[in-house]
This record gives C-alpha cells, structure tokens and sequence, in this order.
C-alpha cells in the first residue's frame, strides 16, 4: 500500500517538473530528452548511443540538431530543461525551437546551459553527420562528405554510403560514391566475397587511394616458429635466414624476441661487460692486457658466464643450431588468405602498369632535359660546328642571356610581357656581345682552336667574375608567368610542368630557325661557301669576315636565348654558364660536328642517358654525371667523329 | 748521359738559380735564420715550387707534344688525395690509440680501425672505412698508388684517346670531360673519399707533433726544391735529344711523323703517363703543406689555368712553364689575398679581391693574341733570338703547332 503511494506521489513529483508536458515536445526534442543525461555530461564514453539514437531516427531535422550540437550553438533552457538551439543577441541569447524552429524570443545568458561538446565528440558527430551529408542538396557538400570518408575510412560509414548511392543524381558524385564504396567494400565488408570481388574490380586503376587501401591488406609481419609453420597462420612466403631478404642478424633478432635464443652480444656490450667486471687486472681470470683481440674477449665472456657474473649469451654454436631449429616466413596481417593472394595480385598488376608508366614518364624527363642541352649546344653547333671556333666563353653568354632576362624583369613588373621582351634583347646583347668577341680576339685566332680555347677561357673568367661584381654572389630569381606555372598531369604517376613543354617548343623553334637559316637564306649560304672554302668565296664577293662575325654572333645570340630559357627553371648564378659548358661540348662533339642533326641526336643521347642513369640509381645524380662522362669517353673510341660523321679526306681521317 | 745542347745553358742556370734559391729561402727562415721569410710564406714558396713541376710537366704535354691535356691538375689532386689518404689514417690512428690509453681493456685491432673510420667518416655519415682505404695504413702502399693511380688513369685514357686518333681541341674537351668525371665522382658522399669535406689536417705529420711547423714546412720546401731540380732534369732528358725531336715533329706535324715509321701513339702515351705520374707527385708534395685537399681543387678549371700558367711563360720551354707557374700564382695570391693596395679612381674604387680575376683572364686574352711567347719571350730578346720568317705559317699543320711567332729561329 505503501508502495503503492510512494509511486503515485512520484508520479506526481515528475508531472510537476518541466517535463511534464512530454507529450507536447517535438520528435527530435522527445529524443533529445531521453538521452538528456548523456548528451548534458558530454563525455565520451558515454555519448555514442545518443548520437546514435539521432542518426538512426531518420528525422529530417536531425542532420541541423547534430550541426549546430558540433558548432556549439545547443543550449539547454534553465527554466523548463528545453533544449533550444541559441544565437548570441547583444548580452542575451536568442533561443529557437527545435523542431518547429519558431523563435522562442530572448533570455540572459546566465538562464540557458551551453552544450560544448569536447573534440572527441564532436568527431563523433562529425562521423555521424556523414550519412546526411552524403544526400545533402548541394553536390560539393557531398563531395566534401566523400573526401572526409576517404581521409579516414571506417566501417561504420559503408552503411550510409551505400544507401546514399541509389538517390545520386549528379553522375560525377555518383561515380566517386560508387568508387568509394568498393574502396571501404574491400577493407570492411563482413562477406570474403564482396571484398574479393571488389578488388578485382581494381585491377588495371592506377590510383593512389587504391593502392593505399591495398597495401594494408598485404602488409606482412615478420615471425619465426620451431618446427613448422603453425597451423592458420596465413603464410605470404618462407625466408631463408641469410638469404637476400633476411641477412643472419635479423633473423638472430627474431630469435631472441621470440625467446628462442640468448641475446647475441655485439663488440660494444661484450666490451662493457667485460670493463664491469675487471676484477685487480683480470677478467674471469684473464689478464686486462691479454684482451687485445675478440678471440680472448670471448673466452672471458664465457669464463665469466660460467661463473654467473654475467647474462647469458648465444655462443656462435647455439645460433647455428636455432637457426636450423626454426622456419622464419612473411604472415599477412589480413586473416583471409584469398583476400590477401588477391590484393597481392592486384597489386602486382599495378605495379607493372606503374612501371609503364613510369617509364614514359622518364621518357617526358629525358625528353625535357635533352631539348636543354640541345638548347645549351646550339649556339655551340654554330660557332664550333661550323666554324671550328672553340669558345670557352658559350657557358657566359647563356649566363648574360639570363641576367638579361632578370634585368628586364626589375624594369617590366607584368612576367609575360618581360619574358617576351627579354628573348629579343637577350638576342641583341649576346649577339653584340659575340660580335665584339669576335673582332677583338676571335678573328686573330683563326686555324688556331688551342689557343682559341685558352683566349676564350680568360674572356670566360672574367665575365663570370664581373658578373659576381655586379649582381653579386647570391642567385636571382628569373619568374616565369603564371600560365607557365603548374604541370599538364596525365595520371598519377605521368606529368610535366609546363616550363618544360615550354623549352621543347622552345628548342624545335630553333632547330627550325637553324634549318631555315642554314638552308634558305642568303646568309646561310654565303655561311656554307666560307665554311667550304673561304678563299673561293671571297672570290665570288663574299666577304668572309662579315660573315664570320655575323655568324659568330648569330651563336652568341641562340646562346642568349637559351640562357633566359635555362634562367627559368635554375637560379641565376655567375657560375650558370660554366655549369652547362662540357656537356654542351659533349653534345655537339658526340652529336657529329658541323651537323645540326648530330647535336640534336647528341643531345638526345645525353639526355636519355643520364635519366637512364639516374632512374638505375636514384640516390645519386652526381654518380649519375660521372657514368654518363665516362660512357661518352668510350663512345667516341667507336665513332670518334660522333654519331653524324662529316666524311673528310685528311690523313687522320 | 744527357745530351746537353751546347747552345741551350738554360738547365745549368736554372739548376744553379734553384739553389741559390733554396738556401737564400732557408738563411731566412724561421727554422734556421732570423725569420725574415715567415713560415707561411715558406709553406706559400713551396707550394708553388710543387706548381712549378706540375707545370712543367704541363709544358711536355703541351709544348713539346701538342697535346693540350685539361686533366693534368686532376692527377695532380689524385696524387694528393693518395698521400692525404695516408696522412689522415695514420694520424686518426695516433689519436683514435692515444684515446684508448686510459680505456679499462686494451683495444682490439677491429676496435681501433672502427674507431679511425668513425673519427674519418663521421662526417659523411659512415662509419666503415671504404674498400679503396685497404692500403691507407702503409706510407710505402699510398707513395705507391701516387705513381700509380694517376700513371695507371693516365694510361688507360691515353690509350683510348690515342689510338682512336682523337687529336687537337677534341682530346682537349675529352680530357676536361675526363676531369669533370673525377671532380663529380669525388664531390659524392658515398666515393669514399669523404665527398666535398676532402681530407684535411693533412699538415700534421704522424708522430710529428713534437717538431714545430717552421721546421716541417722548410723541410717539405726542400722536398720540393729537390723535385722541382729532379723533374726538371728529367724533363730536359726527356726534351732534348731524338726523342724530343720526335716529340716536337708530333706537335707540328703528327701525320709526317707517322708515315716516317715512328709509331707515335707509343710517344704520345709515354709523354702523357710520365707527365701525369710526375703530376701525382707533385700533388702529394703540395696537399701536406696546403693541408686540406677537396674536389674543387680537381674541378675542370683548375687544369685550365695550369695552361694558362704555361701560356704566360711561354710555352714550349721547360723555364718558361716554371716561370709562368710562379709568377701567375704568386701574384694572384697577392691580389686575392687583400694585401694589394685598393685603387681609388674617383669614381669607383677597385678592390683587387674583386678584380683580379677579371685583369687575369684579360692579360691571358692579350698574352695569347699580342705576345703568344710569354714572359719567355723577354729571354729571347735578351738573347737576340729571333723568330723565323715564315710568311705567318705556324710549324706544322696541327692544331698543337708552334705558331711562327712562338718559335726560335
């Protein structure tokens, strides 16, 4: 009877709090209210089934109760216990309802309870708010959504993925709801099936996501068992200890960790135990002098060990026979072996589409470097291929072109206009440049390329010395314009930046230029008859000294222009010239001299070669350089002459 | 016995000149007189007496062969990297043994070669010493390989050069591509050679820390001295006689020569091996009185201005070569050293430091055009020797040629 009383006067008390009017709340408020307790402590651990009551209500409205929860605007009411949600008002707080959202007017801030929900939660929420933001209205949301599932996949979110999938509109979202679906199907999915077939659905893609997603499946760990390999373990291959992938000391390691074996002692541990235990100038009863070699040192260990003054250690004996004892093999993480046989080949597949990849995408590299020799070389190919002018000084007028090209870009602000102004003028000043040269030092030394090549040099010196004085040591920046910026991207794994494409065009552009001044001009032909024979062509009314200097700085010039190309990608320095000097003379001499095909093979050799290099040893582009020269030095035992050889009639030839 | 041309005194004059020299310098010193010459200087005199024999050597390449060699300062930095590979193994091992005096157990053999190769590669990041370092703890071993290193890179290239006939600017480039190779080769970490750190305190000798450094440098400046006079003879040996007929009608004429039945790539790869194998000892001479070798020291230009300093001489003169080496690098060293007065012009004022390569690499464009017979041109005057008319033709037909204006009559 008590009892009885007891519970309606209950009844009672609870009518007459606030909540009595339970049966007027909202749907979202009646919920808000059963996890009231929850949701008022904000404690991780207990939060879950109140987010998850929320998410699985299928309300409309739930998808903003969660939002404006994450952003800190859920406010419990004092007065009655509502939950409301609050916006700051001056010193007050406007309050909204929930579920009819009708303004609810204003109270002190001091009359309402700010839920702030820690990060734990609201990473919880966020997780949660997922599903509706996979069919939000706006189709970047759902991308958004979508990136987010992809940065950090998790089982739970395959549900909602996948029942957002039916209602897609936008078929772009669609495709990359579906994709990230049988992304999360191959990790997560409860069904060995689904998952098998959602690998192979990948077989052949290229992207990275997938081979993130892959790769955990086929991650191995390392281990070791006496005897055989126990029974489940999902084996992805046995080692050989000391074979190629398990040198002795690490299967010794998995001994050890797996109790197996004595630690094996190294020179320093063995050493400081020893020094620990030197007892009046002996050790184990070895003389401290005596213990000059590892052999004595061993002894006293053991005399050491015998008498229990140290740890034990694994004699070289017992580590043989351990090793013999054990099988040590490679075991998937993933407890599904036909799961992980099919990742590994789906993952193999790719690989080898990779390395196609990559392979054309060394092409590209090889490609880009070549036309920057040829670039660098030909302004050579005139000067010394045709005329038999060594010039030490090349290297400093691709060094003036880009100083050129920065000299214009301090006065010009607008980098397109300033490079298209600094191509011609760079011309002009490294023309003119050549020009002088030749007058002053060139023309007095014709037929005499050794001393050519040592007058040439101290011009070099000293224009990389002057160019120090006057821009000084520290590199300039030469900025190439925004459209230049950026990369044409292919695939993952095939892309070249647009300067690069820039400096093939760039180089086609004057092998054209050479062919059609070389071929069609009267300059190119009047260049040819003295190259030819210079006395007979003087006797046809040429006159070859204009037309070796015109000539000489027609070279100078192309190499000015190459030097605003080249200023593009490195740093202008005084020692940019003297970088790209013997390769350019590599080129043109293994090219062929006297031949602009042969430069263009020359340096397409080079270029190729060096990326080959490269791409063999990574690590290393100076061991690179160096292969390089030395393969060059033998190519020319076999054609001295170059690739293109001009046949002459010399005794030497 | 040496041939000795009765017209040419010029051995006995420098022989006697050489001494003179050398006991002037040690009256001074430090070590054995009032200080005057300080023990810097010393060390700076030679160093350059060790240039003077590299460029001697030059000289027989290219003034007497034709062969205009740009690598002949990467056997000299070879030549150095081997006696610094000794010098520096050595002293770790005196230092890395002393460390272990006080250590409670006696060291093992493994222990110390772990310790010296720390203390060595530790800047690389290495801690094993390299295969190429099996022979650094025996002096005799690394004088050795200074012969042959540079003798044996010198022959394989040669041979390869030579007998595929690659002549004039192409063996020049070749060779420089050559240089360019060992530069980028020793630049990495991982050539064993300690990358661009190079191997230094190459001046401390091994058990030598007793004897003060002004006796050590005037010491090494004899050594010098006395392979300046021994490279010197041998060269003149070499230079005079048939043989150096034969090498001189290769510079002009190599086709001539060859169909007269001499077999001249045996020439050209003897002189070029002799040469560099001459090179490697001068560098071992001069890297323990610098006391640091390191890539850049091997790098391309570094033979460049080895021809420069020939050219300056006069070239195809063994006194010309010694000539030019001194003068060149010790007046370079006096302007880049900040000790050369700055010139106000009003304007602007010249700092040497910042000038001095732009005035050297100019005087090289005017000695090369105006003079093409250096500073030996002036001997010549003094002689009243004169060049022969040859109506502007040079010697021979190849590019090695002596121009008429270089040639004596």
């Amino acid at each position: 009877m008590m009892r009885h009383f007891l519970a309606a006067l209950a009844c009672l008390m609870l009518l007459a709090t606030p909540l009595r009017a339970q049966d007027s709340f909202g749907p979202v408020q009646t919920l808000l209210q059963q996890h009231r307790d929850a949701i008022v402590k904000s404690s991780r651990k207990t939060i879950e089934p109140a987010i998850a009551a929320l998410a699985g209500s299928g309300l409309a409205s739930v998808a903003q109760v969660l939002e404006k929860w994450q952003d800190k605007a859920l406010w419990v009411r004092e007065a009655d216990g509502l939950f409301v949600y609050a916006a700051p008002q001056g010193d007050a707080l406007a309050l909204t309802d929930i579920d009819s959202g009708e303004a609810l007017g204003s109270v002190p801030k001091a009359d309402a309870t700010q839920i702030k929900p820690n990060s734990g939660i609201r990473s919880l929420i966020a997780a949660a708010l997922v599903q509706f933001q996979l069919s939000d209205p706006d189709p970047a949301r759902r991308l958004a959504a979508l990136d987010a599932i992809a940065r950090d996949p998790s089982a739970t979110q395959l549900a909602p993925l996948r029942a957002a999938i039916a209602d897609e509109t936008d078929p772009a979202v669609k495709a990359q709801k579906e994709r990230l679906e049988r992304l999360l199907t191959l990790r997560f999915d409860p069904d060995e099936a689904a998952r098998i077939a959602a690998i192979a659905s990948f077989r052949g893609d290229l992207g990275q996501d997938v081979r993130a997603a892959l790769n955990p499946l086929v991650a191995t760990t390392r281990r070791t068992a006496a005897g055989g390999v126990p029974e489940g373990e999902n084996v992805a291959r046995l080692l050989t200890p000391g074979g190629a992938d398990l040198p002795l000391s690490e299967a010794q390691a998995l001994l050890v960790a797996a109790g197996a074996l004595q630690p094996v002692l190294t020179i320093a541990e063995r050493r400081t135990a020893l020094v620990a235990n030197v007892d009046g100038g002996s050790v184990g009863g070895f003389a401290v002098a005596d213990l000059d070699t590892e052999t004595a040192r061993v002894l006293a260990y053991e005399a050491l060990e015998a008498s229990g003054k140290v740890p034990p250690a694994a004699s070289d004996a017992e580590v043989t026979a351990a090793l013999a004892a054990h099988v040590f093999y490679d075991a998937y993480a993933e407890p599904s072996a036909l799961v992980a046989t099919e990742a590994a080949a789906v993952l193999r597949s790719a690989e080898t589409r990779i390395a196609i990849n990559q392979a054309i995408d060394l092409t590209l590299d090889a490609l880009s470097l070549a036309s920057i020799y040829f670039l660098a070389a030909i302004g050579l190919a005139i000067t010394f291929g045709v005329m038999r002018v060594i010039n030490m000084a090349h290297g400093e007028f691709i060094m003036m072109g880009a100083y050129t090209g920065y000299v214009v870009q301090q006065v010009i602000a607008n980098y397109t206009v300033s490079i298209l102004v600094a191509l011609p003028v760079a011309f002009a000043v490294t023309f003119l440049a050549g020009v002088v040269m030749e007058r002053l030092v060139i023309r007095r030394l014709y037929h005499r390329p050794l001393e050519t090549l040592l007058a040439t040099f101290g011009i070099s010196i000293a224009l990389q010395q002057l160019a120090k004085n006057i821009f000084g040591t520290q590199a300039r920046p030469l900025t190439s314009p925004a459209w230049l910026d950026g990369a044409l991207t292919f695939n993952d794994v095939v892309s070249i930046s647009y300067i690069r494409i820039a400096i093939f065009v760039l180089a086609l552009v004057f092998l054209a230029v050479f062919l059609f001044i070389m071929k069609r001009t009267r300059l190119g032909l009047e260049v040819r008859a003295v190259q030819q024979n210079r006395a007979m062509a003087a006797s046809m009314g040429i006159n070859p000294d204009r037309i070796n200097m015109l000539t000489f700085g027609l070279g100078s010039g192309i190499a000015g222009i190459a030097g605003v190309a080249i200023g593009l990608f490195a740093k202008v320095t005084s020692e940019l010239g003297s970088d790209y000097i013997v390769q350019s003379f590599m080129t043109v001499v293994v090219g062929g001299v006297g031949n602009i095909w042969g430069t263009l093979l020359g340096a397409t050799m080079i270029g190729f070669l060096q990326k080959g290099i490269e791409w063999l040893n990574p690590s290393n582009t100076l061991a690179a350089q160096t292969y390089m020269i030395i393969f060059i030095i033998i190519f020319i035992q076999f054609r001295p002459r170059g690739i293109i050889a001009l046949k002459g009639r010399a005794a030497g030839d | 016995m040496i041939a000795f041309n009765p017209r040419n005194t010029s051995l006995l004059i420098f022989l006697g000149l050489l001494v003179i020299f050398t006991v002037a310098v040690t009256l001074m010193s430090e070590a054995y007189g009032p200080g005057l010459v300080s023990t810097s200087f010393v060390k700076t005199l030679g160093k350059t007496l060790c240039l003077c024999l590299v460029a001697l050597a030059m000289d027989v390449v290219w003034g007497y062969t034709g062969i205009l060699s740009l690598g002949h300062f990467a056997f000299f930095g070879l030549g150095g990297y081997m006696i610094g590979m000794w010098l520096m193994y050595a002293r770790t091992e005196d230092i890395v043994i002393a460390s272990f005096a006080n250590s409670p157990l006696p060291p093992t053999p493994e222990e110390i070669v772990t310790g010296i190769a720390t203390q060595i590669f530790g800047v690389v990041g290495a801690s094993e010493l390299p295969p190429i370092w099996v022979f650094a703890h025996s002096f005799w071993a690394q004088m050795a390989l200074v012969v042959l290193v540079p003798g044996v890179l010198a022959l394989v290239f040669g041979w390869l050069a030579f007998r595929s006939r690659v002549t004039g600017v192409y063996l020049s480039i070749l060779t420089q591509a050559m240089t360019l190779a060992l530069a980028l080769w020793l630049f990495q970490n991982d050539s064993g050679l300690r990358g661009n750190n190079g191997l230094s305190g190459l001046q401390n000798l091994p058990g030598a820390d007793a004897i003060p450094q002004s006796l050590i440098s005037i010491w090494f400046f004899w050594a010098s001295a006395a392979a300046l006079a021994a490279g010197y003879l041998l060269f003149h040996w070499v230079v005079s006689g048939k043989f150096g007929s034969v090498l001189r009608g290769i510079r002009d004429d190599e086709a001539r020569v060859r169909f007269l039945g001499y077999p001249v790539e045996g020439f050209k790869l003897f002189v070029f091996t002799l040469t560099a194998v001459v090179a490697g000892l001068a560098g071992a001479l001069y890297y323990p009185q610098a006391g640091i070798i390191n890539p850049a020291e091997v790098a391309p230009i570094a033979s460049v201005y080895l021809a420069v300093w020939v050219a300056i001489g006069g070239r195809g003169r063994l006194y010309g070569a010694v000539i030019g080496a001194a003068f060149v690098s010790l007046v370079s060293s006096w302007f880049t050293g900040g000790r050369a007065p700055d010139v106000n012009l009003g304007f602007a004022t010249i700092q040497w430091v910042d000038w001095w390569l732009i005035v050297l690499g100019l005087s090289f464009v005017a000695v090369t055009i105006l003079a093409p017979k250096g500073i030996g041109g002036l001997f010549d005057a003094f002689q009243g020797l004169r060049t022969p008319d040859r109506k502007g033709a040079p010697l021979g037909p190849d590019e090695g040629a002596l121009q008429e204006k270089e040639a004596v009559k």
